[in-house]
């Protein structure tokens, strides 16, 4: 007999899912004026999590009013005090960790690890670190009299919903702005908890304002004359949107977009280590990541080794129900992100490149893709060029340093990269040379409120986390 | 590439340290996380009753102190035939590991008390620190072999392995393995709290293995820290290596700081996605400890009855 | 301090602060503290050169763990700290009110203003490296960065007075930079010192990485000028004459040795830290 894992359920019981969600507007839950929702299902089983309510334009520009109301509360306030609350929300998302951690799995189809030991830390981390920038902001090196911006807009993705949230809401709040924030369409829960979070933390009035929707709703937030400054992570092509929208207006902006990371492994690379860093790279959060590792630039000397390794390597990988403890990759966040990643993937065939999927077990219910890769891929095959979003990875050799670099660079994207090699020089000299906002060297997908996070060319605008994330909420800061 | 172990080295200083330099190098970092992340692995109900079940089955009950007498050793032998007086479905354990000198008293305890299947092991080679000449290394070799040890574990010579005498190293290993021939088999202990660095023990066991070892082992038990989980992933991983490049199989054994259930079967997972499920048994993973099997009989009991017990419910020795 | 009518409260006995525990002093000796009217209050340990060499032992061997943490992880550990002093509010204006006569409202701005500082402080601890680390511009292919780095054990002299907010304007800076610490209270005003300890004690922080000694100042700056471990000395509570004489026996080890006006700044926080720079070439 071999040794099996038997299942390990996270229980649900620690979550309560209301049947119905209203708007955050002005420290209260109000419903919508139209009376609309939609629903949140979760992937895995696709069953109904709850009815949602829908925000039109006129829900928004209430959530305005409220921001604006909550700013002269909000501005008149010595920083510390500031501080003193957005640490006093870090605290109580400590608390409530388990249960934002089973929600948010099962709002977005991702691993109960992933969220329990990544995405839920993380969030309460932002919050915490931000938390003591409230009253340091001038010696943050962004000016000796920093101001923010006023009622900030945030339009936010489904691939990490809370950590999004907490990315975007922890600065602009410590700068001393107030939002309006839109999270994504299949992941509101977690947002909707944090509005409860609020609530206990006695955040004043408005201070932050949660309205759920869709691209609609998004547009509206955009477009609102209330609104001083947009912040946006997502699609690259709705970053562009967004930039032609806001033109002329005055309004600042930051995008976090699309990425199609290169991750180069040298021949003297410490070859188990890169394993794992090539499998967190693409497979972590089922490939809905931006600054994914979805190229695998191998220096052609060692193809042959790393790959069978890899392949060894994801044969142990688990694909199941998210809530399972033991669980390495959930499920797809939407049927449009699968239908997606999987014409994309056939694209790769189409194209001549050799598929490679790890044998499993998919279910029944759900939205499911097994992690792949394709070999023999190269610069015009649209598996190497567009951003898939998903569990496959494209591999393309190289001979020489400089070819790495080259094919690594020859992307209108820009914005990761990883480095595998035990030398030294060579990380720093790679580094030097990639057009990349975030480079890992002999690690990936590390991420940390103190360091500053965004991309190059495509990849959008502006940093955030650190001192020069800060930068995106200050006027006149750069 | 599949070749043979006696290919990869002739044991010539130049020629051990051409071979360890075509190792991949190992980041230490990433091995930890790599440990952490297996670690998280929640093992319940069906799997915890089978993983509990094989621990015990590879325990090397150890008894090595100064004040270790006849009689302690006759009672760890009793305890390794018959772990739950109360219970006969619990099996008997991997081996017993004592000081050569008290080889005798124990086999002969066994093989009149029902546990003819359990092998004695003998720490040898000067153990725990190795620092005795090759005479009294191998007269403690003999010794241990004659009185009825059939597994000899050894210490490899750190200060020779930290000061680059690799030659030392490797022919010291080749000659006991010598001595066992085919009565014994032999356990390589590197002392990994000694080497410090991944790369250290990752070189230390490609050598061993090299050199002959049947199973390489992480510590005496002597020395903190033992057999942390990077480590035994580091040890397992060149295993696995070695298995591609000479289709031969060497077993592993931590000892030393393995206190509780949970951290046994984090071995057992560790082994599991690793090495494989191969591995898993006592042919070729043990784990040294002596208190361990108080605490997996105490979680077996739980299985079973569903409530926690308590130390009155488990045999001292 | 105060006493319903009918029940006899249960008075605090104020013992020394080291490696985590509450001992007494070595020595067995106490000293009488008065209130502001001249009224018994308390016979706090007065601490012995036995006591400090303790103290500096324990601060050593924590040090290695406490700088060795995230920063992320000090901060938070520095920010638990100040939700303890929260919980004991009342407690720390009793004493304020008590030794230092001060009405109760101005007790509490005090006790507010502390806890406060306290906070701001944690606060720095995973930024002060973004802000005054840098990489610097050399000439040739090379990586060049800066980063602060812990200074050691460092030995504070609170100032008397305010009691609470004096001994946080000088503590928590010291902390925040990976620092373990050995505090010598005022002398005349020591229980706030002592109360604060108790709310360190319960904050999740390592023996050894805070001890609160009460004494003489007097008594015990030469011994810890003198002491070769002893890293750096926070001489703002000394007269200017001990501080002369803590600086010149301070020498032999070079000891970094600052006294402050009050005024909350990162600055403090570096005084306490050592500038690394480390060179790595950049090539292929």
């Amino acid at each position: 007999m071999t040794f099996e894992y038997s299942s390990a359920p996270e229980s649900r019981a620690i979550v309560t899912i209301d049947p119905v969600y209203k708007l955050f507007i002005g420290g209260k839950f109000v419903a919508p004026k139209a009376g609309k929702t939609f629903t949140t299902i979760n992937p895995a089983t696709e069953e109904v999590l709850a009815k949602i309510a829908y925000a039109e334009k006129s829900d928004v520009d209430k959530a305005v009013k409220a921001a604006q109301e909550g700013l002269k509360v909000w501005s008149k306030m010595a920083p510390s005090e500031r501080g003193k609350y957005l640490y006093r929300i870090a605290r109580i998302m400590q608390e409530r960790a388990r249960e934002f951690a089973v929600l948010e799995t099962m709002d977005n189809g991702k691993p109960i690890r992933e969220t329990r030991d990544v995405d839920i830390p993380l969030a309460a981390a932002h919050f915490f670190y931000h938390a003591g920038w409230a009253d340091k902001l001038e010696h943050a090196g962004v000016g000796n009299n920093p101001k923010p911006y006023g009622v900030v807009g945030q339009i936010i993705p489904w691939n990490f919903p809370l950590l999004m949230l907490a990315w975007k809401i922890a600065p602009a709040l410590a700068t001393g702005n107030t939002v309006v924030l839109k999270p994504a369409e299949t992941t509101p829960l977690t947002a909707l908890l944090f509005a409860q979070v609020c609530q206990q933390a006695e955040l004043p009035a408005g201070v932050v304002n949660i309205v759920t929707g869709d691209g609609a709703t998004g547009a509206a937030i955009v477009n609102h004359p209330g609104i001083s400054k947009i912040a946006f992570t997502g699609s690259t092509d709705v970053g562009k949107l967004i930039a032609r929208s806001v033109a002329g207006t005055g309004k600042g902006l930051t995008l976090e977009l699309g990425g199609k990371g290169a991750n180069i492994v040298f021949e003297d690379a410490p070859l188990d280590e890169t394993v794992e860093g090539i499998i967190n790279g693409i497979f972590f959060n089922q490939g809905h990541v931006c600054c994914a590792g979805s190229r695998l630039l191998i220096q052609e000397n060692i193809q042959d080794e790393l790959l069978e390794k890899l392949k060894s390597r994801m044969s142990q990988i688990r694909l199941g129900d998210p809530l399972d403890k033991n669980t390495d990759i959930g499920a797809i966040n939407s049927r449009e992100q699968l239908e997606k990643i999987t014409e994309l993937a056939l694209s790769g065939d189409a194209e001549g490149a050799e598929r490679f999927s790890a044998a499993c077990t998919i279910p029944a219910k759900g939205f499911w893709y097994p992690p792949t890769f394709f070999t023999g891929v190269t610069q015009a095959h649209r598996i190497a060029r567009e951003e898939i979003f998903g569990p496959v990875l494209s591999v393309i050799s190289f001979r020489t340093p400089q070819e790495a670099i080259e094919k690594a660079n020859n992307t209108p994207f820009g914005l990761s990269a990883g480095v595998w090699t035990d030398k030294g020089s060579r990380i720093l000299w790679t580094a030097k040379h990639l057009r990349a906002g975030v480079i890992w060297a002999n690690t990936f997908n590390k991420f940390d409120p103190a360091s500053p996070f965004g991309g190059y060319k495509e990849s959008g605008w502006g940093r955030e986390g650190g001192r020069h994330g800060l930068a995106a909420y200050l006027k006149g800061a750069k | 590439m599949v070749t043979t172990a006696g290919a990869l080295t002739d044991g010539s200083l130049s020629s051990i340290k051409g071979f360890l330099k075509t190792l991949s190098p190992v980041d230490q970092v990433g091995a930890d996380a790599r440990a952490a992340m297996l670690a998280t692995r929640s093992i319940k109900t069906a799997s915890k009753k089978w993983a509990i079940d094989m621990a015990i089955s590879m325990i090397d009950l150890t008894t090595l102190e100064g004040a270790d007498t006849d009689g302690k050793v006759k009672a760890i032998c009793n305890k390794a035939i018959r772990p739950d007086p109360t219970d006969p479905t619990v099996p008997h354990v991997g081996a017993i590991c004592v000081y050569n000198d008290m080889v005798t008293v124990a086999r002969k305890h066994l093989d009149e008390s029902g546990g003819q299947d359990i092998p004695v092991a003998a720490v040898s080679t000067a153990f725990p620190s190795g620092r005795a000449s090759l005479e009294v290394k191998e007269r403690d070799t003999k010794d241990a072999i004659a009185n009825g040890a059939t597994e000899i574990d050894m210490v490899i010579d750190r200060g020779a392995f930290l000061s680059g005498d690799l030659e030392k190293v490797f022919s010291e290993i080749v000659y006991i393995k010598s001595l066992c021939a085919d009565k014994a088999h032999l356990k390589v202990i590197l002392e990994t709290g000694e080497l410090v660095t991944y790369d250290n023990v990752r070189k230390a066991s490609f050598l061993a293995m090299a050199a002959g070892a049947d199973f390489i082992k992480t510590s005496t038990g002597k020395v903190a820290p033992a057999a942390t989980a990077p480590v035994v992933l580091v040890m397992l991983e060149a295993v696995r290596d070695f298995y591609q490049m000479t289709g031969v199989r060497i077993g592993v054994k931590p000892a030393g700081g393995i206190r509780t259930t949970k951290d046994a079967i984090k071995q057992l997972v560790l082994v599991k996605e690793t090495a494989g499920d191969e591995w898993l048994n006592p042919g070729l993973f043990r784990i040294g400890a002596s208190a361990l099997l108080n605490d997996l009989l105490m979680q077996r009991q739980k299985l079973t009855s569903g409530h926690y017990g308590g130390a009155n419910y488990v045999t001292l020795d | 301090m105060s006493n319903s009518k009918s029940r006899l409260d249960v008075k605090k006995t104020y013992k020394l602060f080291i490696a985590g525990a509450f001992p007494r002093s070595e020595s067995g000796r106490t000293y009488e503290v008065k209130d502001s009217k001249g009224e018994f209050v308390a016979n706090p340990s007065l601490a012995s050169r036995k006591d400090l060499r303790d103290a500096v032992v324990a601060a050593r061997s924590a040090h290695g763990g406490w700088a060795g943490a995230t920063a992320f992880n000090r901060g938070q550990i520095l920010y638990r700290i100040a939700e303890m002093m929260e919980g004991r509010s009342a407690q720390f204006i009793d004493e304020i009110v008590a030794l230092e006569g001060l009405t109760p409202s101005a007790a509490k701005k005090q006790v507010e203003e502390a806890i406060d500082l306290w906070v701001w402080y944690s606060g720095w601890c995973d930024k002060i490296g973004s802000i005054y680390g840098s990489t610097n511009a050399v000439s040739g292919s090379f990586y060049n960065f800066t980063i602060p780095d812990s200074l050691g054990v460092v030995a504070v002299f609170a100032p008397a007075k305010p009691s609470l907010l004096g001994l946080v304007h000088s503590l928590a800076p010291v902390l925040a930079g990976g620092n373990t610490a050995i505090v010598i209270a005022s002398e005349k005003y020591p229980l706030s010192a002592i109360t604060l300890s108790e709310a360190i004690g319960t904050s999740d922080v390592p023996g050894g990485v805070v001890n609160i000694l009460t004494g003489s100042a007097a008594e015990l700056a030469p011994w810890a000028a003198s002491h070769m471990d002893i890293d750096g000395i926070d001489a703002t509570g000394l007269s200017a004459a001990q501080e002369k004489e803590v600086r010149i026996a301070g020498a032999d080890n070079l000891k970094r040795i600052s006294t402050f006006k009050d005024g909350a700044s990162p600055q403090r926080v570096l005084a306490f830290m050592e500038n690394k720079t480390v060179w790595h070439p950049i090539g292929v």
